[in-house]
């Protein structure tokens, strides 16, 4: 007679409560324990495409993939930053860890090139973590880099903006990405900016995650000290005219 | 060419010379393929499309016309018939020439040939069969040159880092595409693919008549030795492949690495080096927080955009090279949640003076 486990492996059975096993695949840790353990094999999927939604740039978007991108570097193998929006900060980086050696930009203005530069760099399989930037992109041309990506050796994280989330997509894993609100994991009572990222899974292997994630993140005003302010600048109109500078200033500094 | 040696390495007689007829006219060459004990007889073979030396006509000797009539009057037209004739009468009455070259056909005397030197440089020059008024199909063309100048690269040991190819228009002057590598290479597969993102670039003025390849000086670039396992390097050099590909399509400056710089002014804290560079600066004294994206230029703000959340960090410096600096950095809330990098310019007139030089994503 056959067990429940023997049914369960055979797969004759969908279950709805957990990550089933076949889609247990090599992943890159990503660095957040709580994170990785929604994630199908724990991290990033190795040779999946993955997509990013956010709003708007600054909420610590990408502070979601910087420890991977630290821990692949400091293991000596080669990322990529594709068509990136703004200037990566090269002293910003190294002070997250990541080696810059390591890491390649790739400036390619215009949609096509974009493309097909992510496709070139995906058939090379030179990269263990290509992130891009994609406003646009129709479902057949990430189709295509998501087959050009599967025998590569790493990720591939698109950024996308969050219209796209509506679009069907060949990503194995798609993140809304929306910055922490109210005062969970901060353990700074009243500061409004909760060093946390909610991270909503909206498509992964397996089933859904219906509520957003919590993953606690590194944010420059909360976590440094601010020095005592120079009365000079405190008495001048900008802060004045800013609404309720102060308040804010002096709550995260506490 | 003695290729009885090496014929093993080549997995042996016929599988050569299919690879040699197949070969041979992909470089643009006409061939007639003869084998021989020895060079001589090859030579005679293939000149006379004969399948034994013996049976061959006399006239495969190339001798002069009025040396050829003799043999003729004495009713001998083949080769076989001159070897039957004793070695003394044929000194005396066709000339020693003669002897020495039978002799060296029947393997009696060995032959010293010339060793074939290649030239300094690959330069080649291909007329092509009609005009072509389209840049992307001169590749094809251009394709037997490369490959020409990958067998030239690998008998020389060498690579190249880079080639032009002129395409040649009857009236106007050439038009030179230039290709350069980002490390030496030989493969004529890889030059066609940097080739074709050129080429596909290029708008004609005129039809192109014949294309001409120049490539730079050769540098030593030892073979490859087939690795028994996958050889790490391996991933190197297809790296070097994509940069240069990508490189050929977006420019050179399109593709770079990151390294950071000793300058308090954030825009010339980094620099952007060759990519794959090795990077010997270290981290420096953590300053204040920076963000990761920085904005080029900084943009304008206006005074009701941001709330300041942390700050001042104040930065003066630049005075001596005319880039000078005077800004206090504050980190800023901007829109709902972002968290920005603004800073006020000291000195400039209020209202006009706050930038927005970064996100904290």
């Amino acid at each position: 007679m056959a067990t429940l486990t023997d049914i369960l492996q055979r797969q004759a059975v969908w279950l709805g409560g957990g990550i089933p096993a076949q889609a247990i695949e090599p992943a890159v840790p990503t660095g957040y324990p709580g994170l990785d353990a929604e994630l199908p094999g724990g991290g990033w999927p190795v040779g999946g495409l993955a997509e990013a939604f956010c709003h708007t740039e600054g909420i610590g978007e990408l502070q979601i993939v910087l420890p991977a991108l630290a821990a692949l570097t400091a293991a000596g193998h080669r990322t990529a930053w594709l068509a990136p929006p703004y200037l990566p900060y090269a002293p910003a980086l190294r002070a997250a860890g990541v080696r810059l050696e390591q890491l390649t930009v790739i400036r390619a203005p215009g949609r096509r090139d974009a493309l097909w530069a992510a496709e070139q760099a995906l058939r090379a399989r030179s990269f263990h973590a290509l992130l891009l930037w994609l406003p646009q992109a129709s479902y057949a041309e990430l189709r295509r880099l998501a087959v050009a990506a599967q025998a590569g050796p790493g990720f591939v994280l698109a950024f996308r903006p969050p219209e796209a989330a509506c679009e069907s997509s060949p990503a194995v894993l798609r993140l809304a990405l929306e910055a922490g609100e109210g005062k969970r994991g901060t353990g700074e009572p009243g500061c409004p900016h909760a060093p946390f990222l909610a991270v909503q899974i909206l498509k992964r292997r397996g089933f859904p995650l219906a509520a957003p994630l919590p993953v606690p993140i590194a944010r420059p005003a909360c976590e440094t000290p601010t020095r005592e302010r120079p009365a000079h600048a405190l008495g001048r109109a900008p802060f004045s005219a800013a609404p309720a500078p102060g308040a804010v200033a002096r709550a995260c500094a506490a | 060419m003695e290729v009885e040696g090496s014929l093993r390495y080549f997995g042996g007689r016929w599988k050569f010379l299919a690879q040699l007829r197949a070969g041979l006219p992909r470089l643009g060459f006409e061939a007639r393929i003869a084998e021989a004990p020895t060079a001589r007889a090859a030579l005679w073979m293939a000149r006379g499309d004969g399948c034994r030396l013996e049976a061959l006509p006399v006239a495969v000797a190339r001798l002069p016309p009025e040396a050829l009539e003799l043999p003729a009057n004495l009713g001998i037209r083949t080769v076989g018939g001159l070897l039957r004739l004793p070695r003394e009468s044929i000194a005396q009455r066709f000339g020693q020439g003669l002897l020495e070259e039978l002799d060296q056909a029947a393997g009696r005397t060995p032959e010293a040939r010339g060793f074939f030197i290649p030239p300094a440089r690959f330069d080649a020059r291909l007329a092509l069969p009609a005009p072509v008024t389209q840049a992307d199909r001169v590749l094809f063309v251009a394709r037997r040159l490369l490959d020409q100048m990958e067998g030239f690269l690998a008998a020389r040991q060498a690579g190249v880092r880079g080639f032009s190819l002129d395409l040649l228009h009857e009236d106007i002057p050439a038009t030179r595409v230039t290709v350069g590598l980002a490390a030496c290479g030989r493969v004529a597969e890889h030059f066609m693919r940097l080739l074709r993102e050129r080429l596909a670039a290029i708008t004609l003025k005129a039809p192109v008549e014949a294309i001409r390849l120049e490539a730079a000086e050769p540098e030593f670039l030892p073979g490859k030795s087939g690795g028994l396992l996958h050889d790490a390097r391996a991933g190197g050099e297809e790296w070097l492949q994509l940069v240069e590909r990508l490189q050929s399509r977006l420019g050179i400056d399109a593709v770079h690495g990151l390294d950071t710089h000793p300058d308090h002014r954030p825009e010339r804290a980094w620099v952007a080096v060759s990519p794959g560079k090795e990077i010997f600066s270290k981290a420096g004294r953590q300053e204040g927080p920076r963000p990761l994206w920085l904005l080029d230029p900084p943009r304008r703000l206006a005074e009701g955009e941001f709330s300041l959340l942390a700050g001042p960090e104040r930065i003066e410096s630049g005075w001596w090279d005319g880039a000078d600096a005077q800004r206090d950095y504050f980190i800023a809330r901007t829109g709902a949640a972002s968290l920005a990098w603004i800073y006020r310019q000291r000195g400039a007139e209020p209202g006009r003076n706050w930038f927005l030089h970064g996100f904290f994503a």
